[in-house]
């Protein structure tokens, strides 16, 4: 049975149909509308490769659905910040050069963003435990926690 | 031929004897691979020992690199646009590489084995050392001047005295890159380099950073659809019957295809692919072949070997055995290992008109051409892969499989599809890092010398050959039969000038689970046996293991400098501080050494690790890394690397294992197979020493392959125990403590 829904994502209404309440809404966002920051890495909640900011929070996508999500403000890497005007924390990885397959770096970049925006000054050990549930396989770790400190701290 | 990258399809069909393969959509234009997609329809050279197999310069200046190898997540793009523009004499931004496109770009081998600079990029930069001289040439007789009194800025050769000058795009037009590599063609002299050399920000990473990027999991054509597959609960399990009532409610499902123990579902979303495969009721037969997990080694042990390979052979280890003042012996185990690539294996298909068009992260396009050609008996040109960079891949993983299962299914239902694998299909049908057993020997003379070293290695036949794609064999369609480790036994013999020495390597008739290459594949293992015994040889002789391996590579500059740079880095102390600690928590250091198969990239580090002793839980604290890679292009993307590097494997070493039952792979996900965290991620210290007037060596391995065994030193340092099974699980280390 189909369902019409609205959701709100970077700042933008959107309107789409779905056909089964238990869908996640990663595969709203990356099938439906076509965007790319979110990933598909495990469909378990595991390695965070999904993550999304829910009204400022980071959620695993893969894990939520999407009928949960309207009427909640979402937020995609591509709605943090753009290749012309990143965010901090983009800008940071970029002057990091923190990323190597780059497949992690979404979930990197919004659990980091999330985690930031509460957390002003974080020690490196707190911005390791923010992490410590996203996984990286190319271990590019030491440099996206010198990126985070750059970003909430200043150049490392 | 030179042919613009913009150019439109009227103009490229200008061109004539062109076949559009391929309309491709507008949403991957957008994402930054637009003049991949343009580039996609021009038919061009790929033969390798052609200039215009690697390089063309369009009307407006601007330089296409067509590279057989590909950006695993390396930063190989960044490092071959460097070596281009370098040589050419072009600005960075006018370099574009097109990468392993079957069509497009020369096979130069997979991208495996740390050699994508070292050859690949060798290959490209004397490429445009050829195209640079035939420019200069060129130019010369048509500004009437010595070639010798030009010189090239920003593709721009002008006089000496600067009254004269002549854009390369001018030049061309009439074939002049349609030339033969020039084995002899002058290379630029590395005192000029202004771009090789430097820590060159990656291309891709803005891109990657903000969404934009187009991963190979967000590539979509017209009119595709999704598949997802349906793997057996058991290896080698038949299929009985498949009820397709049972998913006949899913919205847009397309169809249930089966062909011999093959089974997928295609539908019109990918929520419903997944939906229908997950509720798709099939009966299987069981099948109970995989031998007794807690009984791997006696397995391996027993497993029938089918040839000896010596690897190195010098004077009499029997006799000098024999002599011996004091023996040795241990033997050294490495368990099972999957890839687990964060992003599972992915890939698009398509057949039209009797072709078949497939976009694949695979590291060997080349390759998989092939083995799709055979497995749909046509012939290799009839079909076309194209790479585009996945989620990091360390080796062989699943994609070539991917590819596989989205191509039978695209002929099944006769339209685009795409193919991703859930994570259970990743870690339970990726092929594996085999399990690797090493006995070693050693015998030390009278005074100290180490008279003997004698290691045999046990692992599976084959070499980096093909590994049979999953579909095929399941399908019943034509696949390769020979198993394919890698180049396991590359890094059996050792650099040491010990007087009598040999290395062995049985080679066994088969293993429990599809092997294939995982970075440094064998050479992991072998470096962990070679490099740990070094150390319980070193502590048998009592003397320093710095020391021990400096006696041994003493002809060998390069070998002392990276050893004499390292006990410097790591203010490394003789005799080690920290035997006989007492406290709760033991510290320890401990050092290894790699000349990469003995002929290249030279790696020596110092582990530090903590030990809680009532626990057995290791913490790796600290790597202190000096590594001489020859010729450095990029050195941030060999930081990159080397960091990788190590991560990666204090994760294989400390953490990682393959489980399964007598039926399948039960670690099946990141909880059954957990990987290193952030909080256990150690610091790194290194040196790289560059010498810009050697050749590149490569650097995506060598240092991965003598972690284990810094650490098990570290630990050998700390509590006094050796640790000689991957993983050094805690109950492993309390074990050996008790001993």
């Amino acid at each position: 049975m189909t369902q019409p829904i609205s959701l709100d994502v970077n700042g933008t209404t959107v309107h789409l149909t779905i056909d089964d309440p238990a869908m996640p809404l990663l595969y709203a966002l990356r099938d439906d509308l076509g965007l790319h920051g979110p990933r598909f890495g495990c469909g378990l909640g595991q390695c965070g490769a999904c993550t999304v900011h829910l009204d400022g929070s980071a959620i695993r996508s893969c894990v939520f659905p999407a009928i949960s999500a309207v009427g909640h403000r979402i937020v995609t890497l591509e709605g943090l910040g753009t290749p012309e005007k990143p965010h901090p924390l983009q800008r940071a990885f970029i002057d990091e050069q923190a990323v190597q397959c780059g497949y992690c770096i979404n979930g990197m970049i919004m659990q980091a963003a999330a985690f930031i925006s509460s957390n002003k000054n974080p020690t490196e050990a707190q911005i390791k435990q923010a992490l410590a549930y996203n996984l990286c396989r190319c271990g590019t770790h030491l440099r996206i926690v010198r990126a985070v400190k750059r970003a909430c701290c200043g150049a490392s | 031929m030179t042919l613009p990258p913009s150019l439109s399809r009227r103009e490229i069909l200008k061109v004539g004897g062109l076949i559009v393969i391929f309309a491709l959509p507008v949403r991957l234009t957008a994402a930054g691979n637009t003049r991949k997609a343009a580039a996609a329809a021009i038919p061009k050279v790929v033969a390798p020992d052609r200039v215009d197999g690697f390089l063309a310069i369009d009307r407006h200046g601007n330089v296409t690199v067509f590279s057989g190898k590909v950006d695993l997540g390396t930063g190989v793009r960044t490092a071959i646009t460097q070596i281009a523009a370098e040589e050419l004499d072009v600005p960075l931004a006018r370099v574009n590489v097109i990468q392993g496109d079957t069509l497009l770009t020369p096979d130069q081998g997979p991208t495996y084995g740390s050699l994508s600079i070292q050859n690949g990029g060798v290959q490209i930069r004397l490429a445009a050392a050829t195209a640079r001289r035939a420019l200069l040439r060129k130019a010369a007789q048509r500004l009437n001047i010595d070639e010798h009194a030009l010189t090239v800025d920003a593709g721009v050769i002008n006089a000496a005295h600067g009254k004269a000058s002549v854009r390369y795009e001018e030049l061309l037009g009439d074939g002049t890159l349609a030339l033969a590599l020039d084995q002899n063609a002058p290379l630029k002299d590395p005192n000029r380099y202004t771009v090789v050399g430097r820590s060159q920000p990656r291309l891709d990473i803005p891109d990657k950073v903000t969404g934009r990027f187009t991963y190979m999991q967000d590539f979509r054509v017209e009119g595709m659809v999704h598949g997802r597959v349906v793997r057996p609960p058991a290896i080698g399990a038949t299929l009985l019957s498949v009820d397709a009532d049972s998913v006949s409610d899913v919205p847009g499902l397309i169809k249930v295809v089966r062909r011999e123990d093959f089974l997928a579902v295609v539908a019109m979303t990918e929520w419903g692919a997944i939906r229908a495969a997950r509720q798709l009721k099939a009966r299987w037969s069981d099948w109970q072949g995989l031998p007794d997990e807690e009984k791997i080694w006696d397995y391996v042990r027993a497993t029938q070997v089918v040839r000896d390979d010596v690897t190195s052979n010098r004077g009499d280890v029997d006799a000098a055995l024999a002599a011996a003042a004091k023996r040795l012996s241990s033997t050294y185990d490495f368990a099972i290992h999957t890839h687990g690539s964060i992003g599972p294996s992915c890939a698009v298909a398509a057949f039209e008109a009797g072709k078949l068009t497939c976009w694949s992260a695979s590291q060997a396009t080349h390759h998989l051409r092939q083995q799709l050609a055979l497995m749909f008996a046509m012939s290799d040109t009839d079909v076309r892969a194209i790479y585009i960079d996945g989620s990091g891949c360390y080796g062989r993983n699943g994609h070539e499989d991917a590819a596989a299962d989205a191509a039978l299914l695209a002929r099944e239902v006769d339209r685009p599809v795409r193919v991703q694998w859930m994570r259970a299909d990743e870690h339970g049908w990726d092929p594996k890092g085999p399990p690797t057993l090493i006995d070693m020997q050693a015998a030390l003379d009278a005074s100290g010398n180490v008279s003997a070293w004698y290691s045999q290695f046990y692992g599976p036949d084959g070499i980096a050959g093909k590994v049979k794609l999953v579909a095929a064999e399941l399908a019943g369609m034509p696949h390769e039969i020979p198993m394919s480790p890698g180049g396991i036994i590359a890094g059996t013999a050792v650099p040491y000038t010990f007087a009598n020495v040999k290395t062995l390597a049985h080679r066994l008739v088969t293993t429990p689970l599809r092997p294939s290459w995982i970075r440094s594949p064998g050479r992991m293992q072998s470096g962990f046996a070679n490099e740990a015994f070094l150390d319980e040889i070193a502590a048998a002789a009592n003397a320093d293991p710095i020391e021990l391996r400096r006696r041994y590579l003493a002809d060998d500059a390069r070998a002392i400098a990276v050893l004499d740079r390292l006990a410097q880095l790591a203010h490394w102390q003789k005799p080690s501080t920290h035997k006989n600690e007492t406290g709760s928590t033991a510290t320890g250091r401990g050092v290894a050494f790699i000349k990469y198969e003995n002929n290249r990239t030279y790696v020596g580090m110092v582990a530090t690790v903590e030990i809680v002793r009532a626990t057995g839980v290791i913490a790796v604290k600290h790597f202190a890394v000096v590594q001489d890679s020859g010729q450095i292009i990029n050195p941030d993307g060999v930081k990159n690397q080397i960091e990788g590097n190590i991560v990666q494997t204090v994760s294989r070493t400390l953490i990682e294992q393959v489980h399964f039952d007598r039926s399948r792979v039960t670690s099946i996900d990141w909880q059954t197979y957990p990987i290193l965290t952030f909080p256990d991620v150690p610091e790194i210290e290194m040196e790289l020493i560059d010498r810009p007037h050697e050749r590149p060596w490569g650097v995506g391995e060598p240092s991965a392959a003598i972690v284990s065994a810094a650490i098990s030193n570290a630990v050998f340092d700390a509590v006094g125990v050796r640790l000689r099974s991957v993983p050094f699980t805690p109950d492993k280390v309390l074990a050996a403590m008790k001993a």
